[in-house]
């Protein structure tokens, strides 16, 4: 479209400035590859997959080395220049860290896929969704623009209910995709609302603009309610309490998923938006209350809830709840210290929860069951795995020498601190120390119950260790887990320097990651926290007898489930209400509200129904047509019940339109109008003799009054309003149009240079709608049996002789002649009236004329019977037009033109949007013959069938 | 001119809104074909009436071409869902062995 012309940008500018586009698309593409790929093999899907993860890390490599060096990477592409939207891509700090994160685990959770997976689940599918989201995860995390975030934001919640409904027959998977997608689509409709509140303090979606205007937003009159929209948008994804309930139940999801989205990468998408908004956001004390006291509050739910669950895997998603809520509660804290911590924790979280994942996935493969009652001594069976799940198990305890130890002393020390500052005196470090505690005993219970314990119980299979390479991806992660706990300094420090001054946004506090820091209260916390938990397992029979008395009295799935149910029953109530009454009378409903709703902006408007425009005199030819039509209109409703002859006058009616048309300049319309014309006449003919042919007279007479009051006001506000319109000046842009037409779109007929080039998208739109039409009439005609009727309405037989000889013959000595006038009238459409639409019309009506007076057996032999092809040719060229102007750097459907001049015919004007014509020409050829033809294949069918029960007709 | 023009909007709208109304299908489907005419003319008129004035680069003066464009697609469309509707009322009439509207016989 010609419009953005005058842009310089283009999606194909420098290649060596859009890695970052690139590296976020080739996931998405390898989604497609891959599904396709999985025919050839398991292995084969699974190379692919990697292959694709390591060519968008290799894609994001020079990014990354500059980060390091504190340079923050932005690329822009022209999106949405109008809207002033840009897709825009950054690589930060943080950006780094998280793509780091979900690369490098995305590699891991690939791997151990491959083996987890049985042999009659669909690996190429597990892939592909893997890939869709792997591909939406990185579009959060480097996005510069805020808007292009939420939209990969709901892309990661949408491929995040693939995975958890991946084995869709169970009733539990697709439950638990429902009620993750819910709440957290829910949460993204409020951050889209923060978001664009955001944009409108500060002027700008892009994030650098954002960062650097913290002052402003903290200072606006709407900062709390944007600050707790963007916090509802971050807590459902991260479930954060109350909104924590969805990940216990997306662990239906196969555990290679659970591993890497609902532990490692999506559920921290939400703290991700915490640390990303930290410099914009936090500093105040609503900011401290509303994240601090929420990250506290999920702290401790989830820490004693993990306790409690027999399931291995309920057990380890509560206490990733715990984590986050750790995660979120520093961040709340928001001092710059606590900001490093946080960040510090997401690494050790997503590494050790990571690897305790694919330790139950090993387990439950096994065992067959997740039920920690029953497996008990797997010591005896896998003592390989119970190595690795136990160092990662003390991981994520606190135990020292380990990596969650470090950040779970930074956390301590860092409550501890802020008690100083905040006026909750005790509270907080011995909030922390309980869900230490917890954590400590709840840790114990997965290594004692499932690697001790006594001997298991009734197990399903005979456990023994996995394939080697399903332990690869554990082993690394474990040596990840000591090499950070012991050398800090050496291996994480670096990373976490840059992504937490990346979170800053300015220069890193002094911290000292190391093993011991003296005997300092933080310490004595972590002491606590270890003896207090080892001493609580110790004593855990009591407490889980009160908690067997407890529980279901609180279950927040259950308060939801009412809820949701307590809304569908509303909804369906008021669905019955209006389906019981019949279409009759919602259609009058229907019209009665648009009535009423439109006669209030009427009637409310100060200003005169009679606008100031001269008008143009009646001449008697325009008066006599008017009054034709008119009276044809009223004949139409009078003897509706008479079928054919109110069809018949429909056809009068449609033809004086078309006249109308011409009068007022407007040739295309009424050449369009006319063609149209026959083919909905014989369109409905061919239905009609399907129908009865005659409508009963059963409405009863307050019926009629009812709707011709009705039709009466509805008639009178429309002629009102037309008149209101047809008497006010014209505002239009239809001055740029026709400024343009020859210059931009290289023909003089303004009509069809619009239809083709400046508004050619549109047109695209719409032949698409016009072959779905077609299609679902086709499928509306599969399998149909109709009943044909013997006789017409005065009781005679329909004539045998149903295809006269001089109308066969003069049909077919008229085709060649027809089809020349529809490629004068395709060619000469750029500049005079004509186009693809009208000469498709009009090619359509040559051939089924064919069909009317050669019939179907005879034009069959000449003809290919279905014409999906010719839509689908036509769908593809109009496609290829559009894309072809971007090889050129142009915007999709920017027409070229020329004049070349050829012997004999003389010069020919012709434009790229010709082909582009010729595409809806083939569209409209083919989606119109779709229709008639097998309407009539029908109809002969029928005539075949009467044939044979009657013989043949004598008079 | 105006006048008639908006009269014949008018007429064309009530018409069809009473046939929309109606019990059977195929009066339905006469009723929606007449709106159509209605709604494509008021699209049109959008644009003011002008004679003599075709939107085709030479002559000088000319009328809004935009509506026409749109309306030009709105009547292509408007066949296939016409065409969609009456097949739609077959289908009915095939699967239920009668066209009411609501599929059933009073």
């Amino acid at each position: 479209m010609s419009r953005w012309r005058d842009e310089k940008a283009s999606i194909f500018g420098d290649n060596s400035e859009m890695n970052l586009f690139l590296a976020v698309l080739m996931p998405f593409l390898g989604a497609v590859l891959v599904a396709l790929a999985s025919r050839r093999g398991r292995a084969f899907a699974a190379w692919c997959t990697g292959g694709v993860a390591l060519l968008s890390l290799f894609l994001l490599l020079p990014a990354m080395a500059a980060s390091f060096d504190g340079t923050t990477t932005i690329q822009r592409l022209t999106w949405i220049p109008a809207a002033g939207l840009d897709l825009a891509f950054r690589l930060d700090g943080l950006g780094l860290l998280f793509a780091l994160l979900i690369l490098g685990i995305g590699l891991l959770v690939i791997l151990y896929a491959h083996y987890y997976l049985s042999a009659e689940d669909s690996l190429g599918r597990l892939y592909a969704y893997l890939l869709l989201f792997m591909g939406s995860m990185l579009g959060v995390v480097l996005s510069e623009n805020l808007i292009q975030l939420l939209i990969f934001w709901e892309l990661t919640s949408l491929s995040s209910f693939l995975l958890i409904a991946y084995w869709r027959k169970r009733e539990a998977a697709r439950r638990g995709a429902r009620l993750a997608l819910t709440i957290t689509g829910a949460g993204g409709l409020a951050l889209l609302a923060g978001f664009l509140l955001l944009g409108e303090m500060v002027g700008s979606y892009d994030l650098s603009v954002v960062l650097a205007s913290g002052d402003i937003i903290r200072a606006h009159p709407l900062y709390v309610p944007t600050l707790v929209l963007i916090l509802l948008g971050a807590f459902t994804k991260s479930a954060q309490f109350p909104f924590h309930f969805w990940l216990p139940h997306a662990m239906a999801a196969p555990t290679p998923v659970s591993a890497y989205l609902h532990s490692a990468t999506m559920v921290k998408a939400g703290v991700f938006l915490l640390a990303r908004l930290f410099p914009a956001l936090s500093g105040t004390p609503e900011w401290t209350w509303l994240v601090g006291g929420v990250g506290v509050a999920t702290l401790l739910v989830g820490a004693v809830v993990a306790l409690f669950k027999h399931d291995l895997k309920g057990l380890l998603a509560y206490s990733t709840i715990s984590h986050l809520g750790l995660i979120t509660a520093l961040f709340g804290i928001g001092t710059p210290l606590a900001a490093v911590a946080g960040v510090f924790h997401i690494i050790n979280h997503a590494i050790f929860k990571a690897g305790l994942f694919m330790a139950a996935g090993i387990i439950d493969h096994e065992c067959g069951t997740r039920d920690m009652r029953r497996i008990n001594g797997m010591w005896h069976y896998m003592p390989h795995t119970a190595v690795l799940a136990m160092v990662a198990s003390a991981a994520m305890a606190g135990v020292p020498l380990l990596n969650g130890f470090l950040s779970k002393e930074m956390f301590f020390a860092e409550a501890h601190a802020a008690a100083a500052d905040w006026r909750v005196g005790i509270f907080l470090p011995a909030a922390v120390t309980v869900a230490g505690i917890f954590a400590v005993a709840y840790s114990l219970r997965f290594i004692h119950d499932v690697f001790f314990n006594g001997e298991p119980i009734d197990l399903p299979k005979t456990p023994h260790e996995p394939p080697r390479w399903m332990k690869v991806p554990v082993e690394i992660i474990v040596v990840l887990c000591v090499l950070v706990g012991i050398f800090p300094a050496q291996t994480v420090e670096p990373l976490l320097a840059v992504a937490a001054s990346a979170v800053l946004q300015g220069p890193l506090p002094e911290h000292n990651l190391a093993l011991w820091h003296g005997f300092n209260p933080a310490l004595w916390m972590s002491v606590i926290a270890l003896i207090g938990g080892v001493l609580l397992y110790l004593g855990r029979k009591p407490l889980f007898v009160l908690h067997d008395r407890l529980s279901g009295r609180l279950d927040a799935r259950a308060i939801y489930e009412h809820g949701l149910r307590t809304i569908i029953d509303f909804a369906r109530r008021v669905l019955m209400r209006l389906e019981a009454i019949g279409l009759q009378h919602q259609a009058a409903v229907l019209i009665l509200a648009a009535l009423i709703l439109g006669s209030a902006g009427m009637l409310g408007a100060a200003s005169p129904l009679t606008g100031s425009r001269s008008l143009l005199p009646v001449d008697g030819v325009s008066l006599l047509a008017v009054l034709t039509l008119i009276g044809a209109t009223l004949a139409v409703t009078v003897l509706h019940r008479q079928r054919l002859t109110a069809l018949i006058i429909v056809g009068a009616v449609g033809l004086i339109v078309a006249l109308a048309f011409i009068k007022f300049s407007a040739p295309d319309l009424a050449l369009t109008q006319l063609s149209v014309e026959v083919v909905t006449i014989v369109l409905l003919l061919l239905a009609l003799y399907f129908l009865p042919p005659e409508t009963p007279a059963e409405s009863s007479k307050s019926r009629r009054w009812r709707d011709g009051t009705l039709a009466v006001l509805a008639g009178g506000g429309a002629a009102a309003l037309a008149w209101a319109v047809l008497t006010r000046p014209a505002n239009s842009i239809a001055g740029w149009f026709l400024d343009n037409s020859v210059t931009g779109g290289g023909g003089t007929n303004v009509v069809n240079v619009i239809l083709v080039d400046f508004r050619g998208f549109d047109t695209f739109g719409e032949i698409t709608v016009l072959a779905i039409a077609a299609l679902g009439i086709f499928a509306l005609l599969e399998n149909l049996r109709l009943i044909a009727p013997r006789r017409d309405v005065a009781g005679r037989r329909w004539d045998s002789d149903v295809h006269p000889l001089i109308m066969a013959t003069f049909a077919r000595l008229l085709l060649p002649l027809a089809l020349l006038v529809s490629v004068f009238i395709f060619v000469r459409g750029h500049n005079l009236p004509g186009g693809g639409f009208i000469a498709g019309l009009i090619t359509a009506i040559a051939l089924i004329m064919q069909y009317l007076a050669n019939g179907v057996t005879w034009t069959h032999a000449r003809l290919p019977a279905h014409t999906h092809p010719w839509i689908a040719a036509g769908l593809v060229i109009a496609l290829l037009t559009g894309v072809a102007s971007w090889l050129f750097g142009r915007p999709f459907l920017t027409s070229a033109f020329g004049h070349p001049s050829l012997p004999l015919i003389g010069e020919l004007p012709l434009a790229s949007a010709m082909a582009f014509d010729l595409g809806v020409y083939l569209v409209v050829v083919g989606a119109t013959l779709l229709i008639l033809i097998n309407l009539g294949m029908a109809h002969s069918v029928s005539h075949e069938d009467e044939h044979a029960k009657e013989g043949p007709w004598k008079p | 001119m105006e006048a008639l023009i908006a009269l014949s909007i008018g007429v064309l709208t009530g018409c069809g809104v009473y046939l929309a109304l109606r019990a059977r299908t195929f009066p339905v489907v006469l009723g929606l074909t007449l709106l159509s005419y209605a709604v494509n003319l008021f699209l049109f008129a959008t644009g003011r009436l002008a004679i003599g004035q075709p939107p085709v680069i030479g002559g000088g003066s000319y009328t809004d071409p935009l509506p026409q464009a749109l309306v030009l697609t709105a009547i292509v469309i408007g066949f296939a869902m016409t065409a969609f509707v009456i097949m739609l009322a077959l289908r009915a009439r095939a699967e239920l062995g009668n066209d009411h509207v609501d599929g059933e016989h009073s």
